[in-house]
Protein backbone atom coordinates (compact mmCIF):
# COMPACT_ATOMS: atom_id res chain seq x y z
CA UNK A 1 0.00 0.00 0.00
CA UNK A 2 2.60 2.76 1.00
CA UNK A 3 4.10 2.17 -2.85
CA UNK A 4 1.43 3.57 -3.90
CA UNK A 5 1.51 6.95 -1.83
CA UNK A 6 4.03 9.84 -2.87
CA UNK A 7 4.69 11.51 -0.28
CA UNK A 8 5.66 15.19 -0.84
CA UNK A 9 7.28 18.14 0.49
CA UNK A 10 6.80 20.05 3.83
CA UNK A 11 3.14 20.81 4.11
CA UNK A 12 3.33 21.74 7.67
CA UNK A 13 6.74 23.17 9.71
CA UNK A 14 6.85 23.47 13.51
CA UNK A 15 10.28 25.92 14.61
CA UNK A 16 10.76 26.25 18.27
CA UNK A 17 7.25 25.95 19.34
CA UNK A 18 6.92 27.01 23.38
CA UNK A 19 3.68 26.82 25.00
CA UNK A 20 3.30 28.06 28.52
CA UNK A 21 0.10 27.89 30.85
CA UNK A 22 0.74 30.03 33.90
CA UNK A 23 4.44 28.69 35.08
CA UNK A 24 3.56 25.50 33.43
CA UNK A 25 5.55 24.88 30.20
CA UNK A 26 3.51 22.30 28.09
CA UNK A 27 5.84 22.37 25.25
CA UNK A 28 9.54 23.47 25.32
CA UNK A 29 11.15 24.61 22.09
CA UNK A 30 9.71 21.49 19.61
CA UNK A 31 10.23 21.56 16.42
CA UNK A 32 9.48 19.09 13.52
CA UNK A 33 8.00 18.62 10.29
CA UNK A 34 4.82 17.14 8.03
CA UNK A 35 5.16 16.09 5.06
CA UNK A 36 2.24 16.13 2.55
CA UNK A 37 0.40 12.51 2.12
CA UNK A 38 2.11 11.21 4.84
CA UNK A 39 0.73 9.55 8.56
CA UNK A 40 2.78 11.57 11.20
CA UNK A 41 2.52 10.11 15.02
CA UNK A 42 3.38 11.72 17.76
CA UNK A 43 3.13 10.07 21.15
CA UNK A 44 4.79 10.21 24.38
CA UNK A 45 3.71 9.28 27.75
CA UNK A 46 0.53 11.52 29.34
CA UNK A 47 1.30 14.45 30.02
CA UNK A 48 3.97 15.57 27.62
CA UNK A 49 2.45 17.73 25.87
CA UNK A 50 0.71 15.97 22.29
CA UNK A 51 -2.87 17.66 22.39
CA UNK A 52 -1.22 20.80 23.49
CA UNK A 53 0.78 20.34 20.00
CA UNK A 54 -2.57 19.63 18.15
CA UNK A 55 -4.02 22.72 19.34
CA UNK A 56 -1.35 24.90 18.53
CA UNK A 57 -0.94 23.37 14.83
CA UNK A 58 -5.37 24.22 14.79
CA UNK A 59 -5.06 27.22 16.61
CA UNK A 60 -6.62 26.70 19.89
CA UNK A 61 -3.58 27.78 21.40
CA UNK A 62 -1.29 30.32 20.57
CA UNK A 63 2.66 29.44 20.93
CA UNK A 64 4.53 31.77 23.65
CA UNK A 65 7.23 31.30 21.34
CA UNK A 66 7.88 29.78 17.75
CA UNK A 67 6.36 29.87 14.28
CA UNK A 68 4.00 27.53 12.56
CA UNK A 69 4.37 27.08 9.02
CA UNK A 70 1.56 25.95 6.62
CA UNK A 71 1.79 25.29 2.98
CA UNK A 72 4.71 28.14 2.97
CA UNK A 73 3.08 30.86 4.57
CA UNK A 74 4.95 31.87 8.08
CA UNK A 75 1.48 32.68 10.28
CA UNK A 76 0.95 34.70 13.28
CA UNK A 77 -2.21 34.20 15.21
CA UNK A 78 -4.96 32.19 13.62
CA UNK A 79 -7.88 31.31 15.38
CA UNK A 80 -9.37 27.71 14.79
CA UNK A 81 -11.74 28.46 12.09
CA UNK A 82 -9.43 29.87 10.10
CA UNK A 83 -7.19 26.85 10.40
CA UNK A 84 -10.29 24.89 9.06
CA UNK A 85 -10.33 27.21 6.39
CA UNK A 86 -6.84 26.26 5.22
CA UNK A 87 -7.91 22.83 5.39
CA UNK A 88 -6.64 21.60 8.21
CA UNK A 89 -9.53 19.64 10.13
CA UNK A 90 -9.06 17.61 13.50
CA UNK A 91 -11.03 15.34 16.16
CA UNK A 92 -10.75 15.59 19.89
CA UNK A 93 -9.66 13.64 22.45
CA UNK A 94 -12.86 13.62 24.46
CA UNK A 95 -15.41 12.99 21.79
CA UNK A 96 -16.71 16.61 20.86
CA UNK A 97 -19.60 15.82 18.66
CA UNK A 98 -22.87 17.76 18.51
CA UNK A 99 -25.01 15.61 20.82
CA UNK A 100 -28.49 16.46 20.24
CA UNK A 101 -28.34 16.60 16.48
CA UNK A 102 -28.33 13.33 13.98
CA UNK A 103 -24.72 11.37 12.45
CA UNK A 104 -26.35 12.81 9.11
CA UNK A 105 -26.42 16.51 10.46
CA UNK A 106 -22.82 16.14 12.20
CA UNK A 107 -20.81 15.10 9.41
CA UNK A 108 -23.14 18.21 7.66
CA UNK A 109 -21.88 20.71 9.52
CA UNK A 110 -18.28 19.52 8.67
CA UNK A 111 -19.01 20.51 5.25
CA UNK A 112 -20.03 24.47 6.55
CA UNK A 113 -17.07 25.57 4.78
CA UNK A 114 -17.74 23.98 1.54
CA UNK A 115 -20.74 25.42 0.86
CA UNK A 116 -20.47 28.80 -1.15
CA UNK A 117 -23.85 30.56 -0.30
CA UNK A 118 -22.88 32.59 2.74
CA UNK A 119 -24.06 32.66 6.05
CA UNK A 120 -26.22 36.06 5.83
CA UNK A 121 -27.69 35.69 2.16
CA UNK A 122 -29.04 32.06 3.09
CA UNK A 123 -31.81 33.46 4.05
CA UNK A 124 -32.13 35.61 0.27
CA UNK A 125 -30.87 32.41 -1.98
CA UNK A 126 -33.08 30.29 -0.43
CA UNK A 127 -33.55 28.43 -3.92
CA UNK A 128 -29.48 28.43 -4.50
CA UNK A 129 -28.88 27.04 -0.90
CA UNK A 130 -31.07 24.34 -1.05
CA UNK A 131 -29.96 23.22 -4.60
CA UNK A 132 -26.20 23.31 -2.82
CA UNK A 133 -27.87 21.29 0.30
CA UNK A 134 -28.22 18.20 -2.17
CA UNK A 135 -24.93 18.18 -3.65
CA UNK A 136 -23.91 17.81 -0.43
CA UNK A 137 -26.11 15.65 1.02
CA UNK A 138 -24.45 13.62 -2.08
CA UNK A 139 -20.39 14.11 -0.90
CA UNK A 140 -21.60 13.30 2.76
CA UNK A 141 -23.26 10.02 1.89
CA UNK A 142 -20.12 8.92 -0.12
CA UNK A 143 -18.32 9.53 3.10
CA UNK A 144 -21.10 7.53 5.44
CA UNK A 145 -20.48 4.89 2.71
CA UNK A 146 -16.88 4.78 3.16
CA UNK A 147 -16.62 4.65 7.17
CA UNK A 148 -19.48 2.57 6.63
CA UNK A 149 -22.27 3.83 8.86
CA UNK A 150 -25.39 4.04 6.68
CA UNK A 151 -26.91 2.13 9.82
CA UNK A 152 -26.97 5.15 12.10
CA UNK A 153 -27.87 8.20 9.96
CA UNK A 154 -30.18 9.19 11.05
CA UNK A 155 -29.65 8.23 15.55
CA UNK A 156 -28.76 11.08 17.69
CA UNK A 157 -25.09 11.02 18.10
CA UNK A 158 -25.56 10.80 22.19
CA UNK A 159 -27.31 7.39 22.18
CA UNK A 160 -23.91 5.98 19.99
CA UNK A 161 -21.49 3.67 21.81
CA UNK A 162 -18.59 5.00 21.97
CA UNK A 163 -16.57 3.73 19.12
CA UNK A 164 -19.18 4.35 16.54
CA UNK A 165 -19.13 8.47 18.05
CA UNK A 166 -15.37 8.14 17.53
CA UNK A 167 -15.83 6.73 13.48
CA UNK A 168 -18.41 9.84 13.44
CA UNK A 169 -16.34 12.18 14.50
CA UNK A 170 -13.94 11.05 11.66
CA UNK A 171 -16.75 11.83 9.10
CA UNK A 172 -17.48 15.12 10.33
CA UNK A 173 -13.64 15.97 9.69
CA UNK A 174 -13.73 14.60 6.26
CA UNK A 175 -16.94 16.41 5.18
CA UNK A 176 -14.61 19.21 5.05
CA UNK A 177 -12.22 17.40 2.55
CA UNK A 178 -9.33 18.71 4.49
CA UNK A 179 -5.77 18.30 3.38
CA UNK A 180 -4.37 18.14 6.89
CA UNK A 181 -6.18 15.98 9.57
CA UNK A 182 -5.36 16.05 12.99
CA UNK A 183 -6.36 13.05 14.79
CA UNK A 184 -6.23 12.91 18.43
CA UNK A 185 -6.31 9.40 20.03
CA UNK A 186 -8.69 8.14 17.76
CA UNK A 187 -8.57 4.86 19.15
CA UNK A 188 -8.46 5.87 22.45
CA UNK A 189 -11.08 3.59 24.90
CA UNK A 190 -12.11 1.02 21.65
CA UNK A 191 -11.94 -3.01 21.76
CA UNK A 192 -9.22 -4.40 19.18
CA UNK A 193 -12.17 -5.30 16.70
CA UNK A 194 -13.25 -1.65 16.68
CA UNK A 195 -9.35 -0.54 16.79
CA UNK A 196 -8.41 -2.33 13.52
CA UNK A 197 -11.45 -0.65 12.06
CA UNK A 198 -10.31 2.63 12.69
CA UNK A 199 -6.49 1.47 11.32
CA UNK A 200 -7.96 0.60 8.14
CA UNK A 201 -10.06 3.73 7.80
CA UNK A 202 -6.93 6.00 8.70
CA UNK A 203 -4.86 4.16 6.12
CA UNK A 204 -7.98 4.22 3.69
CA UNK A 205 -8.04 7.43 4.11
CA UNK A 206 -4.70 8.28 3.31
CA UNK A 207 -4.61 6.80 0.59
CA UNK A 208 -8.04 7.17 -1.50
CA UNK A 209 -7.95 10.70 -0.57
CA UNK A 210 -4.26 11.39 -0.10
CA UNK A 211 -4.77 13.64 3.18
CA UNK A 212 -2.23 13.98 4.97
CA UNK A 213 -2.40 13.24 8.81
CA UNK A 214 -1.00 13.92 11.97
CA UNK A 215 -2.28 11.42 14.54
CA UNK A 216 -1.63 10.96 18.27
CA UNK A 217 -2.06 7.48 20.20
CA UNK A 218 -0.86 5.76 23.03
CA UNK A 219 -1.32 1.90 21.41
CA UNK A 220 2.48 1.36 20.49
CA UNK A 221 1.41 -1.62 17.92
CA UNK A 222 -1.01 1.13 15.98
CA UNK A 223 1.64 3.99 16.11
CA UNK A 224 4.12 1.52 14.61
CA UNK A 225 2.19 -0.16 11.97
CA UNK A 226 0.18 2.90 10.78
CA UNK A 227 2.84 5.97 10.44
CA UNK A 228 5.82 6.75 8.22
CA UNK A 229 7.54 8.85 10.98
CA UNK A 230 6.86 8.99 14.60
CA UNK A 231 7.78 12.26 16.65
CA UNK A 232 8.51 11.55 20.59
CA UNK A 233 7.43 14.01 23.11
CA UNK A 234 8.51 14.26 26.79
CA UNK A 235 7.83 16.75 29.27
CA UNK A 236 6.77 19.28 26.37
CA UNK A 237 10.34 18.06 25.05
CA UNK A 238 11.12 16.59 21.31
CA UNK A 239 13.07 13.57 23.01
CA UNK A 240 12.60 11.52 19.47
CA UNK A 241 11.53 11.88 15.74
CA UNK A 242 11.96 9.57 13.19
CA UNK A 243 10.94 6.15 11.32
CA UNK A 244 9.02 3.62 13.86
CA UNK A 245 12.00 1.70 13.64
CA UNK A 246 14.43 3.91 14.73
CA UNK A 247 12.45 5.46 17.20
CA UNK A 248 11.48 1.99 18.93
CA UNK A 249 15.64 1.58 19.33
CA UNK A 250 16.16 4.79 20.88
CA UNK A 251 17.36 4.55 24.43
CA UNK A 252 16.26 7.98 24.72
CA UNK A 253 12.56 7.13 24.17
CA UNK A 254 13.26 4.04 25.75
CA UNK A 255 13.76 5.50 28.79
CA UNK A 256 10.77 7.86 29.03
CA UNK A 257 8.99 4.80 28.60
CA UNK A 258 9.85 2.67 30.73
CA UNK A 259 12.04 4.49 33.29
CA UNK A 260 15.55 5.02 34.11
CA UNK A 261 17.35 3.31 36.13
CA UNK A 262 18.88 5.12 39.20
CA UNK B 1 -70.33 30.46 26.80
CA UNK B 2 -69.52 33.57 25.82
CA UNK B 3 -67.92 34.87 28.85
CA UNK B 4 -65.84 31.65 28.80
CA UNK B 5 -64.77 32.10 26.10
CA UNK B 6 -63.87 35.91 26.72
CA UNK B 7 -62.13 34.81 29.28
CA UNK B 8 -60.07 32.24 27.14
CA UNK B 9 -59.15 34.69 24.63
CA UNK B 10 -58.35 37.04 27.07
CA UNK B 11 -55.56 34.70 28.71
CA UNK B 12 -54.22 33.80 25.28
CA UNK B 13 -53.57 36.74 24.24
CA UNK B 14 -51.55 37.36 27.35
CA UNK B 15 -50.18 34.35 26.56
CA UNK B 16 -49.10 35.50 23.47
CA UNK B 17 -46.88 38.74 24.89
CA UNK B 18 -45.24 36.09 27.56
CA UNK B 19 -44.47 34.19 24.21
CA UNK B 20 -42.71 37.29 22.47
CA UNK B 21 -40.29 37.25 25.74
CA UNK B 22 -40.11 33.96 26.23
CA UNK B 23 -39.01 33.54 22.45
CA UNK B 24 -35.89 36.05 23.22
CA UNK B 25 -34.66 33.10 25.59
CA UNK B 26 -35.19 30.55 23.31
CA UNK B 27 -33.25 32.02 20.60
CA UNK B 28 -30.07 32.78 22.75
CA UNK B 29 -30.31 29.53 24.56
CA UNK B 30 -30.28 27.85 21.23
CA UNK B 31 -26.99 29.30 20.18
CA UNK B 32 -25.04 29.34 23.01
CA UNK B 33 -26.90 27.12 25.47
CA UNK B 34 -27.06 30.08 27.86
CA UNK B 35 -29.84 31.29 29.52
CA UNK B 36 -29.54 34.79 28.71
CA UNK B 37 -30.59 36.90 31.98
CA UNK B 38 -30.83 40.10 30.48
CA UNK B 39 -33.89 39.64 27.98
CA UNK B 40 -36.00 41.36 30.52
CA UNK B 41 -33.18 44.30 30.54
CA UNK B 42 -33.14 44.33 26.82
CA UNK B 43 -36.66 44.91 26.35
CA UNK B 44 -37.32 47.92 28.21
CA UNK B 45 -33.73 49.10 26.90
CA UNK B 46 -34.95 48.58 23.02
CA UNK B 47 -38.57 49.92 24.12
CA UNK B 48 -37.36 52.89 25.70
CA UNK B 49 -34.66 53.38 23.17
CA UNK B 50 -37.81 53.88 20.66
CA UNK B 51 -39.78 55.91 22.68
CA UNK B 52 -37.42 58.53 23.59
CA UNK B 53 -36.21 58.96 19.87
CA UNK B 54 -39.93 59.20 19.26
CA UNK B 55 -39.95 62.50 20.72
CA UNK B 56 -36.82 63.78 19.88
CA UNK B 57 -38.04 63.00 16.38
CA UNK B 58 -41.80 64.33 16.75
CA UNK B 59 -40.72 67.21 14.14
CA UNK B 60 -40.36 65.07 11.33
CA UNK B 61 -42.50 63.65 8.87
CA UNK B 62 -43.10 59.22 10.74
CA UNK B 63 -41.32 59.33 14.15
CA UNK B 64 -42.54 56.01 14.66
CA UNK B 65 -40.58 54.93 11.40
CA UNK B 66 -37.25 56.50 11.78
CA UNK B 67 -37.31 55.83 15.56
CA UNK B 68 -37.48 52.23 14.42
CA UNK B 69 -34.75 52.20 12.08
CA UNK B 70 -32.65 53.76 14.32
CA UNK B 71 -34.05 51.52 17.48
CA UNK B 72 -33.11 48.43 15.10
CA UNK B 73 -29.13 49.71 14.53
CA UNK B 74 -28.53 50.17 17.93
CA UNK B 75 -29.53 46.49 19.04
CA UNK B 76 -27.43 45.84 16.11
CA UNK B 77 -24.50 47.69 17.74
CA UNK B 78 -25.84 46.50 21.12
CA UNK B 79 -25.28 42.70 20.09
CA UNK B 80 -21.77 43.52 18.45
CA UNK B 81 -20.93 45.12 22.13
CA UNK B 82 -22.60 42.42 23.98
CA UNK B 83 -20.17 40.25 21.69
CA UNK B 84 -17.12 41.54 21.77
CA UNK B 85 -16.63 42.93 25.00
CA UNK B 86 -18.68 39.85 27.30
CA UNK B 87 -18.86 36.46 25.24
CA UNK B 88 -15.66 36.68 23.05
CA UNK B 89 -13.77 36.85 26.16
CA UNK B 90 -15.86 33.78 27.78
CA UNK B 91 -15.33 31.37 24.45
CA UNK B 92 -15.26 27.64 26.22
CA UNK B 93 -16.10 28.42 29.27
CA UNK B 94 -18.35 26.83 31.22
CA UNK B 95 -22.42 27.75 30.56
CA UNK B 96 -22.12 29.12 34.15
CA UNK B 97 -20.27 32.16 33.68
CA UNK B 98 -21.97 32.84 30.62
CA UNK B 99 -24.93 33.33 32.80
CA UNK B 100 -23.32 35.02 35.18
CA UNK B 101 -21.70 37.30 32.73
CA UNK B 102 -25.53 38.10 31.13
CA UNK B 103 -26.40 38.73 34.49
CA UNK B 104 -23.97 42.06 34.52
CA UNK B 105 -25.31 42.76 31.22
CA UNK B 106 -28.55 43.08 32.47
CA UNK B 107 -27.92 45.75 35.38
CA UNK B 108 -25.41 47.79 33.08
CA UNK B 109 -28.59 47.99 30.35
CA UNK B 110 -31.23 48.82 33.01
CA UNK B 111 -28.81 51.67 34.56
CA UNK B 112 -27.14 52.47 31.16
CA UNK B 113 -30.76 52.80 29.73
CA UNK B 114 -32.09 54.67 32.28
CA UNK B 115 -29.48 56.88 32.57
CA UNK B 116 -29.18 58.01 28.93
CA UNK B 117 -33.11 57.71 28.43
CA UNK B 118 -34.31 58.67 31.52
CA UNK B 119 -36.53 56.36 34.53
CA UNK B 120 -40.27 57.99 34.15
CA UNK B 121 -42.91 56.24 32.58
CA UNK B 122 -43.24 57.15 28.83
CA UNK B 123 -46.67 56.17 27.18
CA UNK B 124 -45.62 54.44 23.96
CA UNK B 125 -48.46 55.10 20.88
CA UNK B 126 -47.19 53.71 17.51
CA UNK B 127 -50.89 53.77 15.83
CA UNK B 128 -52.39 50.17 17.44
CA UNK B 129 -55.37 50.25 17.56
CA UNK B 130 -56.84 50.30 21.04
CA UNK B 131 -60.62 49.73 20.86
CA UNK B 132 -62.25 46.44 21.61
CA UNK B 133 -64.35 44.68 18.46
CA UNK B 134 -67.01 42.11 18.89
CA UNK B 135 -66.24 38.70 17.46
CA UNK B 136 -68.93 35.88 16.90
CA UNK B 137 -71.44 37.59 17.13
CA UNK B 138 -73.48 35.03 15.34
CA UNK B 139 -71.93 32.12 17.59
CA UNK B 140 -72.59 33.26 20.76
CA UNK B 141 -75.60 35.64 22.38
CA UNK B 142 -73.87 38.92 22.84
CA UNK B 143 -70.63 38.19 20.91
CA UNK B 144 -67.17 37.93 22.04
CA UNK B 145 -65.11 41.23 23.18
CA UNK B 146 -61.66 41.20 22.22
CA UNK B 147 -59.29 44.21 22.38
CA UNK B 148 -57.74 44.42 18.91
CA UNK B 149 -54.57 45.63 20.12
CA UNK B 150 -54.29 42.19 21.44
CA UNK B 151 -55.48 41.07 18.23
CA UNK B 152 -52.33 42.90 16.13
CA UNK B 153 -50.16 41.85 18.94
CA UNK B 154 -50.90 38.03 18.43
CA UNK B 155 -50.67 38.67 14.31
CA UNK B 156 -47.00 40.11 15.39
CA UNK B 157 -46.06 37.24 17.25
CA UNK B 158 -47.20 34.97 14.63
CA UNK B 159 -45.52 36.09 12.19
CA UNK B 160 -42.17 36.46 13.72
CA UNK B 161 -42.27 33.26 15.23
CA UNK B 162 -43.03 31.47 11.72
CA UNK B 163 -40.11 33.46 10.12
CA UNK B 164 -38.42 32.47 13.10
CA UNK B 165 -39.21 28.83 12.35
CA UNK B 166 -38.23 29.13 8.78
CA UNK B 167 -35.13 30.72 9.80
CA UNK B 168 -33.86 28.26 12.27
CA UNK B 169 -35.37 24.81 10.89
CA UNK B 170 -34.53 25.73 6.77
CA UNK B 171 -31.62 27.50 6.90
CA UNK B 172 -27.95 26.16 7.52
CA UNK B 173 -27.22 28.64 9.80
CA UNK B 174 -30.07 27.24 12.16
CA UNK B 175 -27.61 23.89 12.33
CA UNK B 176 -24.27 26.01 12.57
CA UNK B 177 -26.43 27.48 15.65
CA UNK B 178 -27.55 24.08 17.05
CA UNK B 179 -23.73 23.19 16.49
CA UNK B 180 -22.41 26.45 18.57
CA UNK B 181 -24.80 25.64 21.03
CA UNK B 182 -23.70 21.89 21.55
CA UNK B 183 -19.86 22.57 21.19
CA UNK B 184 -17.71 25.66 20.99
CA UNK B 185 -14.51 23.68 20.09
CA UNK B 186 -16.12 21.64 17.61
CA UNK B 187 -17.94 24.31 16.38
CA UNK B 188 -14.57 26.56 15.69
CA UNK B 189 -12.97 23.23 14.49
CA UNK B 190 -15.17 22.58 11.46
CA UNK B 191 -15.21 26.13 10.46
CA UNK B 192 -18.23 27.99 12.12
CA UNK B 193 -16.96 31.54 12.97
CA UNK B 194 -18.50 31.21 16.73
CA UNK B 195 -18.20 35.44 16.82
CA UNK B 196 -20.44 35.97 13.95
CA UNK B 197 -22.53 33.60 14.88
CA UNK B 198 -23.39 35.49 18.46
CA UNK B 199 -23.38 38.55 17.01
CA UNK B 200 -26.39 37.39 14.28
CA UNK B 201 -28.47 35.73 17.09
CA UNK B 202 -28.25 38.11 19.80
CA UNK B 203 -29.48 40.69 17.07
CA UNK B 204 -31.81 38.49 16.77
CA UNK B 205 -32.86 38.39 19.90
CA UNK B 206 -32.33 42.12 20.14
CA UNK B 207 -35.43 42.40 17.66
CA UNK B 208 -37.35 39.95 18.96
CA UNK B 209 -37.00 42.68 22.74
CA UNK B 210 -37.91 45.21 20.57
CA UNK B 211 -40.72 43.65 19.03
CA UNK B 212 -41.78 42.29 22.77
CA UNK B 213 -41.19 45.76 23.70
CA UNK B 214 -43.32 48.00 20.97
CA UNK B 215 -46.09 45.40 22.18
CA UNK B 216 -45.79 45.79 25.72
CA UNK B 217 -44.75 49.07 25.74
CA UNK B 218 -47.87 50.31 23.94
CA UNK B 219 -50.08 48.53 26.29
CA UNK B 220 -48.92 49.29 30.06
CA UNK B 221 -46.60 52.05 29.20
CA UNK B 222 -42.66 51.87 28.96
CA UNK B 223 -41.69 51.63 32.33
CA UNK B 224 -38.59 50.07 34.75
CA UNK B 225 -41.17 47.36 35.55
CA UNK B 226 -41.10 46.07 31.58
CA UNK B 227 -37.59 44.60 32.47
CA UNK B 228 -39.59 42.24 34.86
CA UNK B 229 -42.31 40.30 32.13
CA UNK B 230 -38.68 38.47 31.93
CA UNK B 231 -39.92 37.17 35.17
CA UNK B 232 -43.60 35.76 33.35
CA UNK B 233 -41.31 34.16 30.49
CA UNK B 234 -39.68 32.11 33.12
CA UNK B 235 -42.26 29.55 33.50
CA UNK B 236 -43.80 29.50 30.39
CA UNK B 237 -39.75 28.14 29.13
CA UNK B 238 -39.72 25.96 31.71
CA UNK B 239 -43.51 24.47 30.32
CA UNK B 240 -42.37 24.93 26.89
CA UNK B 241 -39.00 23.71 26.63
CA UNK B 242 -35.74 26.32 26.58
CA UNK B 243 -34.82 24.97 23.35
CA UNK B 244 -37.87 25.09 21.38
CA UNK B 245 -39.28 28.28 19.60
CA UNK B 246 -42.60 26.38 19.35
CA UNK B 247 -42.04 25.45 23.10
CA UNK B 248 -42.31 29.45 23.98
CA UNK B 249 -45.25 29.91 22.10
CA UNK B 250 -47.54 26.95 22.92
CA UNK B 251 -46.06 27.41 26.56
CA UNK B 252 -47.03 31.20 26.66
CA UNK B 253 -50.50 30.48 25.30
CA UNK B 254 -50.90 27.53 28.18
CA UNK B 255 -49.72 29.63 30.76
CA UNK B 256 -51.29 32.90 29.77
CA UNK B 257 -55.17 30.69 29.42
CA UNK B 258 -54.15 28.86 32.45
CA UNK B 259 -53.86 32.11 34.75
CA UNK B 260 -57.07 33.62 33.58
CA UNK B 261 -59.14 31.05 33.51
CA UNK B 262 -57.96 29.81 37.16
CA UNK B 263 -58.64 33.30 38.53
CA UNK B 264 -61.73 33.82 37.27
CA UNK B 265 -62.88 30.21 37.92
CA UNK B 266 -61.22 28.95 40.96
CA UNK B 267 -60.14 32.44 41.93
CA UNK B 268 -63.41 32.84 44.25
CA UNK B 269 -63.10 29.68 45.81
CA UNK B 270 -59.83 30.55 47.73
CA UNK B 271 -60.13 34.45 47.44
CA UNK B 272 -58.74 35.15 44.37
CA UNK B 273 -55.18 36.19 43.46
CA UNK B 274 -54.28 32.90 41.49
CA UNK B 275 -53.41 34.75 38.67
CA UNK B 276 -49.75 36.21 40.17
CA UNK B 277 -48.82 32.75 41.26
CA UNK B 278 -50.67 29.89 38.38
CA UNK B 279 -47.45 30.30 36.31
CA UNK B 280 -45.13 29.34 38.77
CA UNK B 281 -46.74 26.62 40.49
CA UNK B 282 -47.25 25.06 36.59
CA UNK B 283 -43.55 25.45 36.17
CA UNK B 284 -42.31 23.54 39.55
CA UNK B 285 -45.33 20.62 38.69
CA UNK B 286 -43.49 20.67 35.05
CA UNK B 287 -39.86 20.34 36.48
CA UNK B 288 -40.90 17.82 38.70
CA UNK B 289 -42.64 15.48 36.15
CA UNK B 290 -41.41 16.23 32.85
CA UNK B 291 -37.79 18.90 33.08
CA UNK B 292 -37.16 19.24 29.90
CA UNK B 293 -40.31 20.62 29.27
CA UNK B 294 -43.08 19.69 26.68
CA UNK B 295 -41.38 20.57 23.19
CA UNK B 296 -37.37 20.61 24.86
CA UNK B 297 -34.76 18.32 23.87
CA UNK B 298 -34.15 15.13 26.04
CA UNK B 299 -30.63 14.97 27.20
CA UNK B 300 -29.36 11.99 26.88
CA UNK B 301 -26.06 11.51 28.59
CA UNK B 302 -23.96 8.27 28.24
CA UNK B 303 -21.72 7.47 31.74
Amino acid sequence: MTSQRRIGDVLLQLDGISLSFGGVRALDNVSFDVRSHEIRAVIGPNGAGKSSLLNVINGVYHPTQGTVTYKGTTRPQMRPHEAARQGIARTFQNIALFKGMTVLDNIMTGRTLKMQAGFLFQCVYFGKARGEELEHREKVEHIIDFLQIEHIRKTPVGRLAYGLQKRVELARALAAEPELLLLDEPMAGMNVEEKEDMCRFILDVNDEYGTTIVLIEHDMSVVMDLSDRVVVLDYGRKIGDGKPDEVRADQAVIDAYLGVQH
Amino acid sequence: MGFFIEVLLGGLMAGVLYSLVALGFVLIFKASGVFNFAQGAMVLFAALTLVRLMELLKSTFSPFLLALVLTVGVMIALAWLIERLVLRPLVNQPGISLFMATLGISYVLDGFGQAVWGSDVYMLDVGIPKRPIVLFESLVPGGVLVPSEDLVAAAIAGVLVAGLGLFFQKTRIGRALRAVADDHQAAQSVGIPLNYIWVIVWTVAGLVALVAGIVWGSKLGVQFSLGLVALKALPVLILGGFESILGAVVGGLIIGAGEKLSEVYLGPLVGGGIENWFAYVVALLFLLIRPEGLFGERHIDRV
